[in-house]
């Protein structure tokens, strides 16, 4: 249970997908301009990473890891060079059935978080965290909580950014720092706060 | 031909730089700089999958129905993803281990995806290859220009050659610890948006709020 706890702590905070290894820096930019969107951007980007994760982990244990077809018995067949190909397409598919899904059985939620599904196929979070689970060879279990937490990690870091940018129009700003630039520099100032959670061991 | 293959390949560069102008690309940009060496072999990488992916989707543009477009495209560059990688893998396994998940995440790189949809579904495969490798190009100074400062004043060096001589080593030279770190990354760019827009003054932004005058208080 402690490792759980340890692992979902990391993911959250010391390895924050957004501020620590600039994954999904697009959406992250370009979606931080108003809290509301940026909740509704969050909480889509977790909901996605706590599905894709594991079914990506159970795809590479059962199918695509050398050895892994032994149960068709083929324990010969290394099928590993064809892991982007596939786990971008199962978030691809995954996205797609969410969608549906919310569409038909929860319309509400689907009204406030539609526009932002089709966007997450090409966010590199997405992709990153099944590709750093990989690197990382969790077992089925510890990418649940790798998934989720990396997802809450990013979706604090988002709503954190748009916070502050909604009180930033009102300052004033040099001409060519507006907009694109000083969003860059309060990006790299929220990065070395969270650089502060690096020092705690757990 | 309306455009000359020129402007195509040289337009991304400064006047309509992906990672400047268009916020693309940026994921990248950030992670792999901390060293020279990266830098040049993903800036590579990226240019030739750039170039590549929007020549193949180019040639096939009017066989691809446009509702299963995004998945097509996908799948092309998925695939020259997984050759690069391999060939990386087989050629500078040291550099590829350095890179990790980058190399995989072009796939999800919206310069890919962005020129794919923007520029190749509508025009000749030539041109789209050109296009591709001009955006490769205007990614490539972007990453080269942060990847040079990073590694010259974090660790005194380029291209793993020492220039400046570190106090450790007891040269002169201190090193800048957060030259390393990843938040020196976003400060970088966004300095060097400030400058390529001080320099190109039509790319600034406009304002959403227009700061009234400074009023002075009347003498009563």
């Amino acid at each position: 249970m402690e490792q759980f706890v340890s692992l979902f702590i990391r993911a959250v905070f010391i390895e924050n997908m957004a501020l620590a290894f600039f994954l999904g820096m697009c959406t992250f930019i370009a979606i931080s301009k108003k809290i509301e969107a940026a909740i509704g951007l969050g909480i889509a980007v977790t909901v996605v990473l706590a599905i894709t994760v594991p079914v990506n982990n159970l795809i590479l244990q059962y199918l695509l890891a050398p050895g892994a077809l032994a149960w068709a018995g083929l324990p010969e067949v290394d099928l590993s060079f064809l892991g982007y190909l596939s786990y971008i397409g199962v978030i691809a598919a995954i996205v797609q059935i969410l969608e549906m899904f919310l569409d038909k059985y929860v319309p509400a939620l689907y009204a406030a978080l539609g526009v932002f599904l089709p966007l997450i196929t090409v966010n590199c979070a997405i992709l990153g965290a099944s590709l750093f689970m990989v690197e990382r060879s969790y077992v089925f279990s510890e990418s649940v909580v790798y998934g989720l937490g990396a997802g809450i990690g990013w979706a604090l870091a988002i709503v954190g950014l748009a916070g502050i940018r909604e009180k930033l129009k009102y300052s004033d700003v040099p001409e060519g720092l507006r907009g694109l630039g000083i969003t860059f520099v309060t990006v790299g100032l929220m990065s070395l706060g969270f650089m502060s959670f690096g020092g705690m061991t757990i | 031909m309306s455009v000359s293959y020129k402007e195509v390949l040289t337009e991304p560069v400064f006047n309509n730089n992906p990672i400047g102008l268009q916020i693309l690309g940026i994921c990248s940009a950030l992670a792999v700089t901390s060293s020279l060496n990266t830098s040049f072999v993903m800036a590579i990488a990226l240019t030739l999958v750039t170039g590549f992916s929007s020549f193949f989707i180019s040639t096939i543009r009017s066989q691809i129905p446009s509702s299963i477009r995004i998945i097509v495209q996908m799948t092309i560059i998925a695939s020259l993803v997984i050759v690069v990688d391999q060939v990386l893998q087989a050629v500078a396994y040291d550099i590829s281990k350095k890179l990790s998940v980058f190399v995989g995440l072009i796939i999800t790189n919206c310069i890919v995806m962005g020129r794919a949809e923007a520029f190749a579904m509508k025009n000749g495969p030539v041109a789209s290859f050109v296009d591709g490798i001009g955006n490769g190009l205007g990614y490539s100074v972007v990453l080269l220009l942060v990847g040079t400062i990073r590694e010259l004043f974090g660790s005194g060096s380029l291209f793993g050659v020492q220039i400046l001589s570190l106090t450790s080593d007891g040269g002169w030279y201190l090193n800048n610890g957060l030259m390393l770190l990843p938040p020196s990354a976003f400060f970088i760019i966004g300095l060097l948006i400030w400058a390529l827009r001080s320099w190109k003054p039509s790319q600034v932004e406009e304002q959403e709020y227009q700061l009234a005058p400074h009023t002075r208080l009347q003498e009563v």
